[in-house]
C-alpha cells in the first residue's frame, strides 16, 4: 500500500508541474509579449486554461496532503527550514490566481486591469522559481536540524547557487510548456508565429538553465552530475528526453498539435523521472548525509492504508471527469449547442 | 510581539479569512441552482440573469477561497509542524477525501462556469448543483479534523507516543457530527442573509426591482429556515461539550465554581481574578438544565482545571454571547420573514421590512466568526485537547511577527480587492439587464 501512496505523491508532483506549470508558463510568457500582442495573447490564454487552471492547481493541494499524512516528517522539514521560501511561494500563489480570475471577472475594465496584470505576470514567475528552489533545497543537501544560527538554520538550505538554478530552471520548464502548448491553440498566422518563435526560446533557455543547474551542482558540491551519468537508466531518460526536444523542434511549425503537446510532457516527465529515479527514495537530503526517505519517513498501518484507499476512490471519481473536462474544452470540439 | 503569539493570531486571521469565503463558495452554488432551475422551468430570463451574476460573484470568492484555502494547508506545517508531525497520519482521513471533494468541485466549477451554450441545459445545471455538493462535503470533512481537535480519539496514547492509529475512528470523533450540522447550517444562515441584504438594499434603491426581489427570495428563504434550525442545533452542540470539553462550556459561560442548579449568565463582564461576572442577568438553574436537561444537575466549572489550563474566559464569554444574541436576533427575523410569506404580504414592499434585513447583512457572518472563537479559543491552551499544548507545537523558526504582518496585509488587501469587485459587479447589473435579457452569451 506504501507504494501506492509513493506513485500517487509522483503523479500528482508530476501533475502539477506539467499542468500547472503551461499554466505558469502563459503568465511568464505574457511578460515577454509586445504590448501590440498581448490581447490576443490574453485571449487565447483565457480561452484555453480558463476552463482548467482551478483543477490544475489541486494537483499540489493532493501532494501536500499526502505528504502530511503520509509523510509527516518530510512536510514538517520542509516546513521548518524552508519556511520563508514556502511562504514566498504562497504569496506567489495567491497573487496570481487571484490576479487571473479578478482581470477577468472585473465588471469594468478600466485602469485596474493594469494593477492585475502586473501581479499576474509577476506572480507566474516568483512561484515557479520558488517551487524549484524548494525542490533543489530539498535534495541539495544544505538542510541541517543541528543548526544553531539562524542563517545556517533557515536561509542558507535554500539560499545557494544550486537551488537557485533549479528555480531558474523551473521557471524556464513552465515558459516551455506553456508557449509549446499555445502553438495548437493560437489562430491567427501572426500570434501562431510569433509563439512558436517564443517556443524555440524557451527550448534554447531549457537547455541552457538545465546546464546552469548542473554547473551550479559542480559549484556547490552536490553530487549530482557523476551519479547521473554512471546510471543507465537515467543516461538512458536522458537521452530520450533530448530526442523529444529534438522531434518537438522540427514539428513545431506544422506538427500535429497533439503529439507536439505529448512531447513537451514527455520532456518535462523525463526529466522529472531521471531525477526522480535518481533521488528515490529520498525526499530530502540533509547536511549530515543523512536522508529523509519515503520508507524511513513515513506513516504506518492504517494510516497508509487508509490513505492510499482514499487516493485510489478519489481517483475513481476524479480521473474521468477531469478527462472530460480537458475534452470538452479543447478547442473545435464544441459540445452540442445549448438551445 | 512573541512567536507564539503571532503564530496564534496568524492562524486565526487566515482561518476567519478562509472561513467567509467557504461559506460563500459553499452556499452559493445552492442558491444559483435554484435560480437556474426556476429558469429552466419557467424560462424566464430574469432567472437566466440572475444565474449568471451570481456566477461572477462566486468565481471571484472561488478563487479567494481556494487560494487562502491552498494558503492553510501549508500554514498547519509552518506554524504548527510538531502537531503535524503527530497528528498528520491521525487526522489525515478527510483531508485526503476532502481532496476528492475539491478536485470535483474544481472540475464541476469549470464545467458551470464555462459551459454556457456548450452543453445541454440539464447536464449544465447539474454540474452547478455538484459544486454546492462537494463544497458542502469538503466543509463537513474539515471540520470532522477540527472535532478531532476538540475531541481526540482513534489512537492510543501511551507515554507521549501516538499508537493503534485508526484514522476512520478518528475521523468519527465525538464533535464531528454536532459541529458538522452546526457550522452547515451556519454556513445557510451566513450567506444568506448577506445576500438577502445585499439584494434588499438595491430594491431599497429602487433598481430592476423584480430582479432583486426573485434573488432575495431565493436567498431568504435558505437563510431563515437554517436560522430557525441553528438554535436546535446548538443546544445540541451545547449538551455534547459539557461532557466533552467541560472547560469550554465553563469559559462560555464564565462559569468558575463547579455547582448544582448553575445559572445561566447572560451578559456581563467576567472578573478572573475575583473569579465572579459583574453586571450580568442570572437565570437561576437555567446552565445546568441547558447542559444536562435538568434545572438541578451538577456544572463543572473552572475550579476543576488547574489554572494554567484555564481558556481565555473574558473572549470565549463574550463571543458566545455574540453567536447566541445574534443567533436570537437572526430567528426573530426569519419568524418575520415567514409571518410576511404566510399572512402579511403588504410588508414584503415595505420600507422598514427591507431596512430590516439591510441591517441584518453582516450579522450572520459576525456570529459565525464568534462561535469559531468560541471553538478555537475555548479549547486553549490545547491543540489537541488534553494531549498537546498549543505552545509545543509552535514552530521553532522566529520572527513570526514579521510573517504575521505581511500576511495580515495580504488579506487587507484581498478583502478590499473582492469588495470593490462584488461592488462593480452590482454596479454593473443593470446594464447587463439593459443588454443581453435574452441571450445567453459568453460571460
Ligand atoms: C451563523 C452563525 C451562528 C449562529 C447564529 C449560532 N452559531 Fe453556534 N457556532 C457557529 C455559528 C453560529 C460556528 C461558527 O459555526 C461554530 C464554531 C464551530 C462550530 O462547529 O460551529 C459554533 C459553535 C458553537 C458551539 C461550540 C461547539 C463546539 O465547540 O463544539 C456552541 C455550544 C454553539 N455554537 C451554540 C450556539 C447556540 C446555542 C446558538 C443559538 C442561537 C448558536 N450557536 C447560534
Ligand atoms: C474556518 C473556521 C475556523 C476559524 C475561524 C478558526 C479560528 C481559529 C482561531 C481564532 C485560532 C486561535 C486560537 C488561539 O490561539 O487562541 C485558531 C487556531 C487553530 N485552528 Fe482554527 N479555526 C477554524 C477552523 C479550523 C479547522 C477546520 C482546523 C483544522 C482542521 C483548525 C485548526 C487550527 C489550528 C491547528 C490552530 C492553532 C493551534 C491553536 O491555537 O490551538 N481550525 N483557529
Ligand atoms: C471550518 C473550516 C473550513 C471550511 C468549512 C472549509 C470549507 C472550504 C470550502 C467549501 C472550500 C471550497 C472553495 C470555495 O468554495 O471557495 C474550501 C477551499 C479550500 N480549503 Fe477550506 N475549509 C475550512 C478550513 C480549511 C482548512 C483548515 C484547510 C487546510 C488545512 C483548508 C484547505 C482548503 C483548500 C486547500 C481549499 C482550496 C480547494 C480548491 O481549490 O477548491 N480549509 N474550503
Amino acid at each position: 500500500m506504501l507504494y501506492v501512496v509513493i506513485i500517487f505523491l509522483g503523479l500528482s508532483l508530476l501533475m502539477y508541474v506539467i499542468l500547472g506549470g503551461a499554466d505558469f508558463g502563459a503568465g511568464i510568457l505574457e511578460m515577454f509579449t509586445p504590448a501590440s500582442m498581448r490581447d490576443q495573447l490574453r485571449d487565447t490564454t483565457y480561452k484555453t486554461i480558463g476552463p482548467i487552471w482551478e483543477a490544475n492547481h489541486m494537483w499540489l493541494i493532493i501532494a501536500i496532503v499526502i505528504l502530511f499524512v503520509g509523510f509527516p516528517p518530510i512536510y514538517t522539514t520542509l516546513s521548518v527550514h524552508l519556511h520563508i521560501p514556502l511562504a514566498l511561494m504562497l504569496i506567489g500563489i495567491i497573487g496570481r490566481g487571484t490576479a487571473f480570475v479578478f482581470r477577468h471577472y472585473d465588471a469594468y475594465k478600466d485602469d485596474m486591469q493594469k494593477v492585475y496584470n502586473f501581479v499576474f505576470t509577476y506572480s507566474s514567475f516568483i512561484t515557479p522559481f520558488f517551487l524549484g528552489l524548494i525542490f533543489g533545497a530539498a535534495v541539495g543537501g544544505q538542510i541541517d536540524p543541528e543548526a544553531k544560527s539562524f542563517y545556517e538554520a533557515y536561509i542558507h538550505p535554500w539560499f545557494n547557487l544550486f537551488s537557485i538554478s533549479v528555480g531558474i530552471f523551473t521557471i524556464a520548464i513552465c515558459g516551455f510548456l506553456a508557449s509549446v502548448f499555445l502553438v495548437g491553440e493560437a489562430k491567427r498566422p501572426e500570434v501562431k508565429s510569433f509563439v512558436i518563435k517564443k517556443a524555440k526560446l524557451f527550448i534554447v533557455f531549457v537547455v541552457l538553465a538545465g546546464g546552469f543547474v548542473f554547473g551550479a551542482s559542480i559549484i556547490d558540491e552536490v553530487p549530482l552530475v557523476g551519479l547521473l551519468f554512471t546510471e543507465w537508466i537515467t543516461i538512458g531518460i536522458l537521452v530520450l528526453a533530448t530526442l523529444a526536444i529534438a522531434l518537438l523542434w522540427l514539428n513545431l511549425k506544422n506538427g500535429n498539435k497533439i503529439l507536439v503537446r505529448l512531447l513537451s510532457g514527455f520532456v518535462v516527465a523525463a526529466i522529472l523521472s531521471a531525477f526522480g529515479y535518481h533521488y528515490f527514495p529520498d525526499l530530502i537530503i540533509l547536511k549530515s548525509g543523512e536522508n529523509l526517505s519515503v520508507f524511513n519517513s513515513s506513516a504506518t498501518g492504517k494510516s497508509i492504508t487508509t490513505l492510499a484507499w482514499a487516493l485510489m476512490i478519489g481517483s475513481v471519481f476524479i480521473l474521468p471527469s477531469l478527462f472530460y473536462l480537458l475534452y470538452s474544452f479543447q478547442s473545435g470540439n464544441e459540445v452540442e449547442k445549448n438551445a | 510581539m512573541e512567536d507564539l503569539l503571532a503564530a496564534r493570531s496568524q492562524m486565526a486571521l487566515s482561518m476567519a479569512f478562509h472561513i467567509i469565503f467557504a461559506c460563500i463558495g459553499m452556499v452559493m452554488p445552492f442558491f444559483m441552482a435554484t435560480s437556474h432551475y426556476k429558469y429552466l422551468k419557467t424560462n424566464n430570463p430574469l432567472y437566466l440573469d440572475l444565474t449568471k451574476a451570481w456566477s461572477k460573484g462566486v468565481a471571484i470568492f472561488f478563487v479567494t477561497g481556494a487560494v487562502s484555502g491552498t494558503m492553510l494547508s501549508f500554514e498547519l506545517g509552518l506554524l504548527w509542524p510538531e502537531f503535524m508531525l503527530h497528528a498528520g497520519p491521525i487526522f489525515g482521513m478527510p483531508f485526503s477525501l476532502e481532496g476528492t471533494a475539491f478536485f470535483i468541485e474544481a472540475i464541476a466549477l469549470g464545467f458551470f462556469l464555462y459551459g454556457w451554450g456548450k452543453f445541454k441545459p440539464w447536464f449544465h445545471w447539474f454540474t452547478g448543483v455538484v459544486i454546492g455538493v462537494s463544497g458542502l462535503a469538503s466543509g463537513i470533512l474539515v471540520v470532522a479534523a477540527n472535532g478531532w481537535m476538540n475531541s481526540p480519539s482513534g489512537f492510543d496514547y501511551v507515554d507521549g507516543k501516538f499508537l493503534n492509529i485508526d484514522p476512520i475512528a478518528a475521523m468519527f470523533n465525538d464533535a464531528w457530527f454536532t459541529q458538522a450540522l452546526h457550522m452547515s447550517l451556519a454556513a445557510f444562515v451566513s450567506t444568506g442573509f448577506a445576500v438577502a441584504g445585499i439584494h434588499a438594499y438595491m430594491m431599497l434603491k429602487g433598481q430592476n426591482i423584480e430582479f432583486h426581489r426573485k434573488a432575495f427570495t431565493i436567498a431568504i428563504f435558505f437563510g431563515a429556515v437554517a436560522a430557525l434550525l441553528q438554535p436546535i442545533s446548538g443546544d445540541i452542540s451545547a449538551k455534547d461539550i459539557a461532557v466533552r470539553q467541560p472547560a469550554k462550556l465553563a469559559a462560555m459561560e464564565a462559569h468558575f465554581e463547579t455547582s448544582k442548579a448553575a445559572p445561566l449568565i447572560i451578559g456581563g463582564i467576567p472578573d478572573v481574578e475575583a473569579k465572579e461576572v459583574n453586571y450580568a442577568i442570572k437565570i437561576p438553574g437555567a446552565l445546568s438544565f441547558l447542559a444536562h436537561g435538568d434545572f438541578e444537575a451538577e456544572v463543572i466549572g473552572l475550579d476543576q482545571f488547574p489554572e494554567e489550563h484555564h481558556p481565555p474566559v473574558a473572549i470565549v464569554h463574550y463571543a458566545f454571547q455574540i453567536m447566541v444574541g445574534l443567533g436570537m436576533v437572526l430567528v426573530s427575523l426569519s419568524l418575520l420573514y415567514f409571518i410576511s410569506l404566510w399572512k402579511k404580504k403588504n410588508w414584503q414592499v415595505k420600507r422598514w421590512f427591507l431596512w430590516l434585513f439591510v441591517i441584518a447583512t453582516p450579522l450572520g457572518f459576525i456570529a459565525l466568526e464568534a462561535g469559531w472563537t468560541v471553538t478555537e479559543v475555548g479549547r486553549q491552551p490545547w491543540i489537541i485537547y488534553e494531549i498537546m499544548l498549543t505552545k509545543d507545537a509552535v514552530t521553532p523558526i522566529p520572527g513570526i511577527q514579521y510573517s504575521f504582518f505581511i500576511f495580515t496585509a495580504i488579506y487587507v488587501s484581498l478583502a478590499a480587492i473582492v469588495s470593490f469587485l462584488l461592488y462593480r459587479q452590482i454596479k454593473a447589473v443593470p446594464e447587463s439587464l439593459k443588454n443581453n435579457t435574452h441571450t445567453s452569451s459568453e460571460s
